[in-house]
């Protein structure tokens, strides 16, 4: 009895009964398909997310003031105070981004910009208004360590900042809201009726979630101030480490710098906080990690319920053909070929299954949904195949068993 | 003289416990020798059917001692049974017992792929037998295409395909019409003719006055053992037919009834 035969007579099994046969094959189909899809859009979320995580700028740390907690140092610190505002939390000044800007102190800091940020300000150009949602006031240095190049014109340089010029650099929305089609290089746009030059208009950087990452206007950090915001504290410093492997001592000998300035003592809670880049991206992927296992796992279960439908499906078939069985062994088929023709059943129709999952989880693969292009993982086909397969012989093996364990006389006698 | 082809000596069968315990068998001893043709008479209940499916190796008697061409069945694990069922016993089932949605070839050739014959062989000898049995025109046939008298030459077919050395016949024209039964009896009688051994199962005097001995079960007890024709010689019909083709009576036959279903089946033929 070879191989080659059992097969046939398997595959002359299944094709007794097509409609069943193809129904069953319908439950693994889409476990297989749901499986491949699921992770492979798990997986393309969590690439287009990382990817506008890079978008904001690599090895960066961005330092933003904190309420919550205060300096130590200073007495008077009465349980009544508790809730109010912390007068002795310190903002974070233009003296404190120079400290981390020194080299010696701080040798893994590339680049440190200090930023001020208007929100929703008014511009206008020739009639034309718009409301700029970010208008940022910084330091040249900003552009590269936020990944903000510029596509036409040029970028405002260190003069520029020393001699508070109001030029702009404008992104992309801004420019088509104000300009529509003309280039806004060298023109003039009021914003609060002060008067800036456009100087560059930045590359088109995609929406990051719900913010319009390009509806931004960047100017010279003096410039804001003087006419904007006023010289108060600023917004956030953004350092740029040297790589991303020193963003992590990056953030140290900053935390030490500002903890000294700041006068915080080991114990005391900082009152300034530090967001990097690297370990949000981190903090994210792993978020994203656990979602893409989580919907994994509901496909999997179709694939178990799948599964289970074989089950069925061969128990019926050999309860139906209990007298066929009976014949066989009367005839001579040793157990062998019993069990071998019902498990290549159930292993059939649960490859085939499997194949055809792939097929339209390939086919599937080929659209976006919800903005979100699908990225096919390889170990989730090889896992969705081998398991359709380990299905199809688990769970097939249980109904051949009994196919083969029938003794001849019962199996003849049932009707 | 070699090994008989069956031999059994005090088989017991004992269906059930406490008050539903049957005794279907109570001490069956039974020599069938090669190229006999035995037909095993009783009435229902009488444990004939319980014997055929020891006598196939379909069930495992409670007591007793069975040997197939000097094999012992006991001895033997599941394995081995299978390979037995398949070399040494051909089934004919009073229900046919084809496998449907498979042709008559395919039916005939299944026993031959679970004993490992190659194709090619394998088709040529399903078409031989189906030819001896007259069915060269069906053999691309479904058994639901076919009736009950082609069936059960089909199942023929297939269960002398493998030349196994002992031919079982359960209640073989139980379902079948009189002009079907002919066929199959026929067929069985030049089995016979052609040195195969046959035991035959049946209630109907008629079929078994074909057989060369006549057992008779009451009760699961052998009550009469009886020889209508040597075992080596053809069996009783067909030495009155070609008796009755050369004119002389050659006085094999005895006993009246016998001698009265041969003239009928004699005449049928002479007219036909």
């Amino acid at each position: 009895m070879s191989p080659l035969e059992i097969l046939r007579f398997a595959l002359r099994g299944l094709a007794a009964n097509k409609l069943r046969s193809f129904l069953t094959t319908l439950g693994i189909l889409i476990g297989v398909a749901a499986v491949i899809l699921l992770v492979a859009f798990g997986e393309g979320a969590s690439q287009s997310i990382q990817q506008s995580i890079q978008r904001l700028g690599a090895n960066t740390l961005t330092v933003s003031a904190s309420f919550a907690g205060g300096g130590g140092g200073f007495g008077g610190g009465g349980g009544v105070r508790q809730s109010g505002p912390r007068t002795q939390a310190r903002q974070l000044t233009l003296e404190d981004a120079r400290a981390l800007a020194d080299p010696e102190q701080a040798p893994s800091v590339k680049s440190v910009s200090p930023v001020v940020t208007a929100n929703s300000s008014a511009a206008v150009h020739e009639g034309a208004s718009h409301t700029i949602s970010q208008l940022v006031g910084t330091y040249p240095s900003y552009f590269e360590a936020t990944n903000k190049p510029v596509e036409t014109g040029t970028y405002f340089v260190n003069d520029d900042v020393l001699a508070a010029r109001k030029v702009m650099v404008i992104g992309k929305t801004v420019a088509e809201a104000l300009f529509g089609a003309v280039s806004p290089v060298g023109r003039q746009v009021s914003v609060s009726g002060v008067p800036f030059t456009v100087v560059g208009v930045l590359k088109e950087s995609g929406s990051s979630g719900m913010q319009d990452a390009d509806d931004v206007a960047v100017v010279p950090l003096p410039a804001v101030q003087q006419s904007l915001t006023g010289f108060g504290p600023l917004g956030s410093i953004i350092v740029q480490a040297t790589g991303a492997e020193t963003a992590d001592s990056a953030q140290a000998e900053v935390t030490a710098i500002l903890d000294q300035r700041h006068g915080i003592t080991p114990t005391g809670t900082a009152d300034y906080r530090i967001l990097n880049q690297a370990a949000l991206q981190e903090t994210v992927s792993s978020t994203i990690g656990v979602f893409t296992t989580l919907l994994g796992a509901v496909a999997a279960i179709s694939l178990l319920v799948g599964g289970i439908g074989i089950t069925n499906i061969m128990l019926v078939t050999v309860t139906e053909r209990t007298r066929e069985i009976g014949i066989r062994k009367a005839i001579g088929a040793p157990r062998g070929a019993i069990l071998g023709q019902f498990l290549v059943e159930s292993t059939v129709l649960s490859l085939v299954g499997g194949l055809s999952g792939l097929a339209v989880a390939f086919a599937g693969t080929r659209f976006t949904i919800a903005g979100i292009e699908p990225v096919l993982v390889p170990s989730s086909i090889v896992l969705a195949l081998g398991v359709s397969v380990g299905i199809g012989l688990f769970f097939g093996s249980y109904p051949a068993n009994r196919a083969a364990k029938l003794r001849p006389i019962q199996a003849l006698r049932h009707e | 003289m070699t090994a008989p082809v069956l031999e059994v000596r005090d088989l017991v069968m004992v269906y059930g416990e406490g008050d539903a315990r049957v005794r279907a068998l109570r001490g069956v001893s039974l020599t069938v020798e090669k190229g006999d043709y035995v037909a095993i008479m009783g009435a229902s209940g009488s444990g004939k059917s319980t014997l055929m499916n020891i006598l196939g190796c379909l069930d495992v008697p409670t007591s007793g001692a069975y040997l197939v061409d000097g094999t012992d069945v006991g001895a033997l694990n599941e394995k081995q049974l299978a390979i037995l069922r398949n070399r040494k016993i051909g089934f004919v089932f009073q229900s046919f017992n084809l496998i449907p949605r498979m042709s008559a070839l395919a039916n005939v050739e299944l026993p031959m792929a679970y004993g490992g014959v190659g194709a090619a062989e394998r088709r040529a000898r399903a078409l031989a037998a189906l030819e001896q049995v007259g069915l060269s025109d069906r053999i691309h046939h479904e058994p639901n295409e076919l009736s009950g008298g082609q069936q059960q030459r089909v199942a023929v077919a297939r269960a002398l395909v493998t030349s196994p050395a002992l031919l079982l016949a359960d209640e073989p024209t139980g379902n079948l019409d009189s002009r079907s039964t002919e066929d199959v009896l026929e067929i069985l009688d030049g089995l016979s003719a052609s040195g195969r051994t046959i035991v035959i199962i049946t209630h109907e005097d008629d079929v078994a006055a074909h057989a060369k001995r006549v057992v008779r079960l009451v009760d699961g007890r052998i009550v009469e053992d009886r020889r209508q024709a040597p075992a080596e010689g053809l069996p009783p019909r067909m030495a009155v037919r070609k008796s009755t083709m050369t004119g002389t009576m050659t006085g094999t036959m005895t006993g009246t009834m016998t001698g009265t279903a041969a003239d009928t089946a004699a005449g049928a033929e002479a007219a036909g």
